[in-house]
């Protein structure tokens, strides 16, 4: 368990955040840029000292300013992957690699040096200095350094933001990688959806330096909180479940609560978890199942809570039997098919606007 | 080389490169802390401190030499207590000639090594610390090394004016043939000889392709340097 209490304040600007997230696994810290994600990895590294707080990983104490305790930097075995990569400039590739594995404690070791390279593919740049990489390569080296400090808890801070969407996809799947094969705690900065949604368990919502929401991915995808950030046009529930079936169309049926989605998931085996994001400009709401549509999916439901948005929209949330989806529709076209809360509805998904995410 | 260069030119030279040698290493360590204070700390009376640092660069170089001798000077608080306790005598000495040398040369040493350390990126230093490098380890392993160029064009500079300094040199050391007579002591003795022209010209030829080898040279690894830093 990871619990972090922490207050500082720097002129106008205040952060007071104060989480608990489940250890190992990945929390995003999500939030638009300026809102104190970094200033708060920061803290937790150790390079900047709150005003008052608390930071507590596992059995370790890192930080209590009402002991009077604080743990130095370079004695709290936190891996930090900053946005710039901060590849030392005067050292090659092995050596900026081997520079923490260096100073770490002989025991215990989670990860040698042969395995981050084989994991992040790092072999044939060994010699070569930083600034002869590629964006994407550097990421992937920063992230070799820090994981060979052995660091009791990883922090990323927005390592895609700095690269295109060619190199940014390049990347994406060694973290997956590193999720799934080792058991190092992640700290995941973003303030793209897309990577909270592939890559985080829990997520921190951050607003103006305070915490707005946080939980399962899920759980938040449904917050209102969510839509400032991301946009109205990026809301959408979150849903997982177990792939069922993958059928010969190629078509994988994905398992959610009392019903299931059809959808394209490209080499998802049966058994396996997945995670979809359904856009709430997406939904369309009726009062029977599709027929003569090209609609693939039809799920059954009831209309819980009604939100008014801008423009005469209505964002409306419907319990599909233990988890629910976000619609957003007119008001008008709730008015004539007479729907309100406690209405029941069948919701309509295409298969095509839904993409999946192997957990 | 001996056809075209008489002994007293070979003794000023060699003298030369000796002075200019010792003064750039007594200086160097102390340039660097001194950089360090004045770029990466707050303390009370900094500016003045750099005010003092620099000096040297607007004090015409015989208050220098007179100072020195003042403090350094056999009977002078430093220099007394230099030869009771290390039987170290710098006044009239090579010894002293380095000393004024570094003292005079010191503003620039520091002026370049600072620059270097103002351009090395305090996050290269974070991020060797998140990797468990405590301060001296991270100074020795990141900043210094980042620094190098400065330093080196710092240490090429110094050693190319101190080759050139005379005032401070001659009021504090005098101008004693193969002890003190460097270069331009060297010289300026031969223009105040009835028959040196022709030494006079020899001397200045040879301080003048000095001081351009030094400054060529700086450039060269300058350059060398930010090309292996890969900048």
């Amino acid at each position: 368990m990871l619990t972090v209490n922490v207050a500082l304040r720097r002129g106008a600007f205040a952060l007071q955040v104060a989480f608990a997230a489940p250890t190992p696994g990945i929390v995003a810290v999500f939030g638009r840029s300026g809102c104190g994600k970094t200033t708060l990895i920061d803290i937790l590294a150790g390079l900047l000292k709150p005003d008052t707080g608390a930071v507590r990983l596992d059995d370790v104490v890192l930080l209590d300013t009402a002991a009077g305790y604080l743990l130095p930097a370079e004695r709290r075995r936190i891996g930090y992957v900053f946005q710039d990569t901060r590849l030392f400039p005067h050292l090659d590739v092995r050596a900026n690699l081997r520079y923490g594995e260096k100073r770490s404690p002989a025991r215990p070791r989670t990860i040698g040096f042969d395995e981050v390279t084989a994991l992040l593919g790092l072999a044939p740049f060994l010699a070569r200095r930083p600034n002869s990489l590629s964006g994407g390569e550097r990421q992937r080296v920063a992230l070799g350094r820090a994981l060979l400090s052995q660091p009791r808890l990883l922090l990323l801070d927005e390592p895609l933001a700095s690269l295109d969407a060619a190199r940014r996809d390049e990347v994406l799947p060694y973290l997956e990688t590193l999720r799934d094969r080792l058991s190092i705690p992640m700290i995941y900065v973003s303030h793209q959806f897309e990577e909270v949604l592939r890559l985080a368990d829990h997520v921190v919502l951050i607003e103006a330096g305070q915490v707005v929401a946080q939980g399962s991915v899920d759980e938040v995808s449904l917050r209102p909180e969510l839509r400032a950030i991301v946009g109205t046009e990026a809301v959408g529930a979150v849903l997982e479940g177990t792939i069922t079936a993958v059928e010969a169309s190629g078509l994988a049926v994905l398992a959610l609560g009392q019903g299931s989605l059809r959808l394209p998931a490209p080499g998802a085996r049966v058994g396996s978890r997945a995670r979809v994001q359904l856009l709430a400009r997406d939904l369309i709401l009726a009062t029977e199942p599709a027929q003569g549509l090209s609609v693939r999916n039809s799920i059954k439901g009831e209309i819980v809570d009604i939100r008014a948005e801008e423009h005469e929209a209505r964002l409306v949330t419907v319990d599909i039997g233990g988890a629910s989806v976000l619609s957003r529709v007119t008001s008008e076209a709730l008015e004539s098919l007479q729907l309100s809360i406690g209405s029941p509805v069948w919701v309509l998904v295409k298969a095509v606007s839904m993409r999946s995410h192997p957990l | 080389m001996h056809d075209m260069l008489g002994s007293a030119e070979l003794d000023a030279l060699r003298l030369s490169l000796e002075v200019a040698t010792g003064s750039v290493l007594c200086s160097l360590p102390v340039a660097i802390l001194v950089a360090w204070l004045l770029t990466r700390t707050r303390f009370p009376g900094r500016v003045l401190f750099d005010a003092v640092v620099h000096l040297p660069l607007v004090l015409p170089p015989v208050a220098v030499g007179y100072l020195l001798l003042l403090l350094f000077g056999t009977r002078g608080p430093i220099g007394r207590w230099l030869y009771a306790n290390f039987g170290i005598e710098l006044a009239f000495s090579a010894k002293g000639a380095a000393l004024a040398t570094a003292v005079m040369t010191f503003p620039l040493m520091v002026r370049a090594i600072r620059i270097s350390l103002d351009n090395v990126d305090r996050g290269l230093e974070a991020a060797a610390r998140t990797l468990g490098a405590g301060a001296l380890d991270r100074f020795a392993t990141i900043t210094l090394p980042l620094m190098l160029p400065g330093i080196l064009a710092g240490i090429v500079m110094a050693f190319a004016a101190a080759l050139g300094e005379f005032g401070a040199v001659i009021t504090f050391v005098a101008n004693i043939p193969g002890e003190t007579r460097t270069l331009p002591l060297a010289l300026y003795t031969a223009i105040q000889t009835p028959s040196g022209d022709a030494l006079a010209a020899r001397l200045a030829i040879l301080s003048i392709s000095l001081g351009l080898a030094g400054l060529l040279f700086a450039e060269w690894l300058a350059r060398y340097i930010r090309r292996r830093l890969g900048r």
